[in-house]
């Protein structure tokens, strides 16, 4: 039980990945905690990235999980800016009032 | 051994439990705070891995950066979160059946498979044995030779996210008066003064 395998790592970057698709579902209004859930995802997929790297001995998977980290660091800079300016014109940020690019 | 099985154990929980806390938070701030929990513990993963500068670029990016930006926009916006919660309850059985299905697949892709026997001979960069060289400078000599446009489209992407941000955030309110050196600095004496000849005991 004590000893841990790739399997463990696997687990548990699967559980989190779960959560953040169930977080994305549970708050559908809320935009800030579904860009959360995304950032779960992403810490889930960097989990699975360095374990197999570690377990194989190859540094490769490392270096991407660097640059998945870049783009998630990307990501939320645009994403929260595009929020602000998103409140500051309709004073609301729930998902269901976005509707303005339907025309 | 043992002692890395139960720190495992530990940091596993912990972030699968902030992970919970992340989702069904009440208040946004709680939220953050509990994902940056969920970022440490998930260091913490990464160093008992033996991948250490993932693990402190996780600390020093996510938790230095990304969390605190979050930080700052749930703060910064003045936002009734108590009507965002509505219909929480609604989504819960196909947001549980959909997640439950999810899991329920990625274990048994997770417990279902075996490394080829051949698997050992693929590998694309062999990680050098760490009595020579650690972790961050193996990392380095890979990344700034063999990755190294790659390094540099990401830096690319990170000053785009920069200057996109900025563009999008940036704005001319009405009514504010600042400084504008261009202006001050491209002012002609023409534009400034005016030279008029009065005429004696007139005025103008």
């Amino acid at each position: 039980m004590f000893e841990i395998t790739l399997g463990h790592y696997l687990a548990v970057a699967a559980i989190l990945f779960t959560l953040g698709v169930f977080g994305i579902f549970l708050n559908r209004k809320n935009v800030i905690i579904i860009l959360m859930s995304i950032e779960l995802m992403l810490l889930a997929v960097n989990i699975n990235l360095v374990a197999f790297s570690t377990h194989l001995g190859d540094l490769t998977g490392q270096v991407f999980a660097m640059f998945v980290l870049t783009v998630a660091a990307a990501e939320a800079a645009i994403g929260l800016a595009i929020l602000v300016v998103y409140f500051r014109n309709r004073g609301s940020i729930a998902v269901e009032d976005i509707n303005r690019l339907k025309g | 051994m043992i002692l890395a099985g139960l720190a495992f154990y530990g940091f596993a929980f912990i972030a699968i439990a902030s992970g919970m806390m992340v989702i069904s938070a009440r208040n946004p701030v709680h939220s953050v705070l509990f994902l940056i929990l969920a970022f440490f513990n998930a260091a913490g993963l990464f160093v008992l891995m033996g991948a250490e500068f993932i693990a402190f670029i996780l600390v020093i990016v996510y938790v230095g950066a990304v969390a605190v930006l979050f930080i700052f926009v749930v703060m910064m916006l003045d936002i009734n979160f108590v009507e965002m919660r509505q219909g929480f309850l609604q989504y819960l059985p196909v947001g549980g059946l959909i997640g439950t299905v999810l899991l329920v697949e990625l274990i048994f892709v997770v417990t279902s498979w075996a490394f080829s026997p051949e698997s050992g001979g693929l590998l694309a960069a062999k990680t050098p044995a760490l009595a020579e060289v650690n972790n961050t400078e193996a990392l380095g000599r890979l990344l700034y030779t063999k990755y190294i446009y790659l390094f540099q489209g990401a830096g690319m992407i990170l000053l785009l996210a920069m200057v996109g941000a900025i563009v999008l955030t940036l704005r001319e309110r009405p009514g504010v008066r600042r400084q504008r050196i261009a202006d001050q600095v491209g002012l002609r004496r023409e534009d400034a003064v005016e030279v008029k000849d009065v005429p004696t005991g007139t005025g103008i």
